[in-house]
């Protein structure tokens, strides 16, 4: 015969013991050296911004799957039935100390969460796009980086730079970028994925997205938005080089196309309908 | 020759053979009466609006051949009223327009059973394809067109997945009725889907469809002739799922036994109740959208394209209005046949009946407030984005309250390990990841790496595979006893239960760190080698997923066609109600209406099962 069953006080204690004990290593764990596997990395100040979001969401994660894992086993190995006959339980039906103290915790969290969220995305628009009128607007000077999305490539604009279209996406170091995404055909997604930048491309729409540069790398560049047959080739890289690079590649890529500058439609922030009629 | 008699009249025959007959009724009409008189038709080789018109037909004609006029029509020349159609019988009830709502059930499981495993073969077609990191396997519109309908067949037939086969066969029994309030539009419901299921396979004589299954615009209008049949299959479940959840409404409201309040209703007829209320205010926004989209192909009007002043942004609001409220029509099924269940086995009664009612109903009230999330970086309504984030949150408390109810009623209990049981505890296990990677995708900064990629892939399908299908399987390991009265193998169900849930879990849960960690889209036919291992890891878990199917069928079949060994009336010791009928349930369910006095959750409380009372059939009610 086994020991005793435990009185009910202890069973729910042990729960409880065994739940904080665990969600208490494994959060200390998750928060310390969480930040350095989570995504997106450290290519921006939005991607830090979004890297800690992630490292926040986590660390609250991490204490619920801990809590209900200690429950699980608990319940499931200490409460199984034995022996042939049926036997019914012990017939509860509520416990108004266990009702309030969750909804209570839960709702806590939840407002927390969305709270901190709120918070984070306000700050710089977590390089996420916000269409015509963004609202999250960072302060200080912005170089304007035109993202236009065809089937099935993105070319890029830099208005600053007499509309100069290149085919390469090219952003100096340690500068603000005010992205503007549009698309000439069907519905594209934006997505630097080192930089944290999403944004959908959507025909006659000027969707504005803000990073800012940290220092030179390269970064993966892809469609996220099913648009059709070649929508899984629809990538290419970029690069994010030091300030008078940046200048030097401006020059250079001005008279490479110079051209075909003049066909280029006037630099505008939609191009739907299509003014020059592009096969779309 | 009795073979070929028997299939003349009103049957799956004839109805095939009519809607065939329709179809070409419907091209030819469109291509000789509207064809030459609409000038646009002259600059394109193809007549979609003939296509359209022979679906139309199609259906119409199906329609007509299981003899769903004959009804109305007899009515127009004044017959009288009658109540029942082809109730008794053998097989053949199986294969025609039958108001008996038990027949139904079993229609609707085998149907969508089969259009089930048809999706589940599509998505090992994909596997396949991503194998390799380069496209080989399939062409890239085929593997597009794979996903549209791996994608379309499951969020379309699914969505009836638990409502069609258990709640059409356990509603009435549960409420003590003889029948569904309108039997011949359950019997619609039912038809009505396996239509749109045919029609959305043969998409691939069209040239298939570009947009996976949210059809999204302006990719749909420019898309194939095939992407016509994702529309109408959509728009026709929609019309299917409104029916059905107007006939559940119906009939929970009005047809309750005498002494069964609404707090004595078992809890699945609560999750019934709540889903049906999203079906009947969610799928007509489908309709109307999806016949928006139809119209702006077919007969060029111009509601979604934005060079003519209609907008891309309306279709994806609708569609997600629509859309959110959808994937819990799919996972409010599966909470409340978990909390059925679960009091079952762990020998308690469920516990905090009032919150489980109040969490299903709010994720009901929730889940039309969160439709925007789908569109965070789409440019729209940027300002409303901290809205959007904190209802979407807000709905994991009353899916914490599911949780809650659940865990207590199995705290203390007398825990049996059965195979419905399993699976309802896999439950816990796969919507607690699934929901906890939805606070991802729900927060807005970190969404902005999940959004569209395989991180969001692998949210939905814990939720929606390991919520409902789990939940799917516990229904039928858990009731088919009673549906046909043979038990199904205990042991092949535990081997089913455990590949299952083990090859799940290996499938899905690499997926998180393809898309977060390796950034990988949705929706792709080639992604970085990098990821070559992982995904290579996922498609071999998802064939031995696709075993784990097999095996399941395996022993459906040995079990109920080959052994047919009888299940007893109660096998499970429940006290509820459906338990203390025979097994089968005879065809008019009860002789007299029974009485309730408490819920059917009275284990450890001395509370005895309802009885149902014996006595002359008390007729046609």
């Amino acid at each position: 015969m086994a020991t005793p069953a435990p009185k009910r006080a202890e069973h729910g204690k042990r729960v409880i013991v065994g739940g904080i004990v665990l969600s208490v290593v494994a959060t200390v764990l998750v928060a310390v050296f969480g930040g350095r596997f989570l995504p997106p990395g450290n290519g921006s100040v939005q991607a830090s911004g979004q890297v800690l979001d992630n490292t926040v969401m986590l660390a609250i994660v991490t204490p619920v799957i801990a809590g209900l894992l200690v429950f699980f086993i608990y319940v499931l190995s200490q409460f199984r039935h034995r022996g042939g006959a049926l036997v019914d339980g012990p017939p509860l039906r509520d416990d108004s100390r266990v009702r309030v103290w969750w909804i209570v915790v839960t709702s806590v969290t939840v407002l927390f969460l969305a709270g901190f969220g709120t918070f984070e995305l306000l700050q710089n628009g977590s390089g996420g796009g916000q269409g015509p009128d963004p609202i999250a607007v960072p302060a200080g000077t912005k170089l304007p980086v035109q993202v236009i999305a065809q089937q099935w490539q993105f070319t890029y604009r830099y208005p600053t730079y007499g509309g100069l279209e290149t085919p390469q996406l090219v952003l100096p170091a340690n500068t603000y970028i005010e992205l503007h995404v549009t698309s000439l055909d069907a519905i594209h997604s934006f997505w630097a994925i080192e930089l944290g930048v999403k944004a959908d491309a959507n025909p006659g729409v000027d969707n504005v997205a803000f990073v800012k540069t940290k220092g030179p790398r390269t970064f993966h560049v892809r469609c996220a938005e099913l648009c059709g047959l070649w929508h899984g080739y629809m990538f290419n890289n970029g690069r994010v080089v030091p300030e008078a690079q940046f200048t030097a590649w401006v020059k250079s890529q001005q008279s490479d196309f110079a051209p075909i500058a003049k066909y280029l439609p006037k630099y505008s922030t939609t191009y739907y309908p299509d003014p020059q009629r592009r096969a779309g | 020759m009795s073979v070929a008699r028997r299939l003349v009249g009103f049957n799956l025959f004839t109805a095939c053979v009519l809607g065939v007959g329709g179809w070409y009724a419907g091209w030819f009409s469109a291509h000789a009466v509207v064809g030459p008189s609409l000038d646009y038709f002259a600059d394109v080789d193809f007549n979609e609006l003939s296509l359209v018109l022979g679906y139309i037909g199609g259906v119409l004609g199906f329609l007509i051949g299981l003899g769903f006029f004959n009804y109305p029509l007899a009515r127009l020349r004044g017959y009288p009223p009658s109540l029942r159609e082809k109730e008794q019988g053998g097989i053949g009830r199986y294969f025609s327009l039958c108001t008996d709502h038990k027949v139904v059930g079993i229609q609707y499981l085998v149907g969508i059973g089969l259009f089930f495993f048809i999706g589940g073969l599509n998505a090992m077609l994909i596997r396949t394809e991503l194998l390799r990191p380069d496209h080989q396997v399939w062409p890239a519109g085929t593997y597009l067109t794979i996903v549209g309908i791996h994608g379309t067949m499951m969020m379309g037939m699914m969505t009836s997945g638990i409502l069609g086969p258990f709640a059409n066969y356990l509603i009435p029994i549960l409420i003590g009725a003889r029948r569904m309030a309108f039997p011949r539009i359950e019997a619609l419901t039912f038809w009505l889907l396996m239509a749109a299921g045919v029609i959305l396979e043969t998409t691939i004589f069209f040239g298939g469809f570009p947009t996976g299954w949210t059809g999204y615009q302006p990719l749909g209008t420019e898309a194939n002739p095939g992407i016509d049949c994702y529309y109408l299959f959509f728009a026709l479940v929609g019309i299917s799922m409104t029916l059905l959840g107007l006939n559940m409404i119906a009939t929970i409201v009005t047809m309750r036994a005498p002494g069964l309040t609404w707090s004595r209703l078992p809890i699945f007829v609560w999750g019934v109740l709540s889903t049906a209320a999203l079906m009947v205010l969610a799928a007509p926004v489908l309709i109307a959208t999806l016949s928006m989209a139809l119209m702006d192909r077919v007969v060029q009007t111009n509601f979604f394209v934005a060079a003519q002043g209609g907008s891309a942004y309306l279709y994806e609001n609708l569609f997600w209005v629509f859309g959110h409220p959808e994937v819990y029509v799919l996972a409010l099924p599966g909470f409340a046949i978990v909390l059925e269940i679960l009091p079952v086995f762990a020998r308690k009664p469920l516990w905090g009946y009032r919150l489980a009612v109040g969490g299903l109903l709010g994720v009901t009230l929730l889940s039309f407030f969160v439709w925007q999330h789908h569109l965070f970086f789409s440019g729209i309504n940027a300002d409303l984005r901290p809205f959007f984030m904190l209802s979407t949150e807000l709905i994991s408390i009353p899916t914490g309250l599911t949780f809650l109810c659940g865990m207590m009623t199995l705290w203390r209990g007398q825990i049996r390990y059965s195979v419905p049981m399993l699976f309802c505890l896999a439950w816990f296990f796969n919507f607690l990841i699934g929901g906890l990677s939805g606070v991802f995708l729900s927060d807005t900064p970190s969404d902005t790496t999940t959004h569209g990629s395989f991180f969001s892939m692998a949210h939905f399908h814990y939720t929606i595979m390991g919520g409902l299908v789990f939940t799917f399987f516990a229904g039928i390991y858990y009731w088919v006893p009673k549906m046909t009265g043979f038990q199904l193998n205990e042991r092949l169900g535990k081997i089913h239960f455990w590949t299952m849930f083990v090859f799940f879990n290996l499938t899905f849960f690499p997926l998180f760190i393809a898309g977060f960690q390796g950034g990988m889209p949705r929706r792709v036919v080639t992604y970085p080698h990098g990821l070559q291992f992982l995904n290579d890891w996922v498609s071999v878990s998802a064939f031995l997923l696709g075993g784990s199917m097999l095996l399941f069928l395996y022993n459906f079949v040995k079990s109920l066609v080959f052994d047919r060994i009888p299940s007893p009336a109660d096998p499970w010791g429940s006290k509820s109600i459906e338990w203390q009928l025979p097994s089968p349930v005879p065809v008019q369910n009860f002789d007299r209406i029974p009485v309730f006095s408490s819920d059917p959750y009275g284990y450890g409380e001395g509370g005895r099962p309802v009885v149902v009372p014996a006595g002359a059939p008390a007729g046609m009610n």
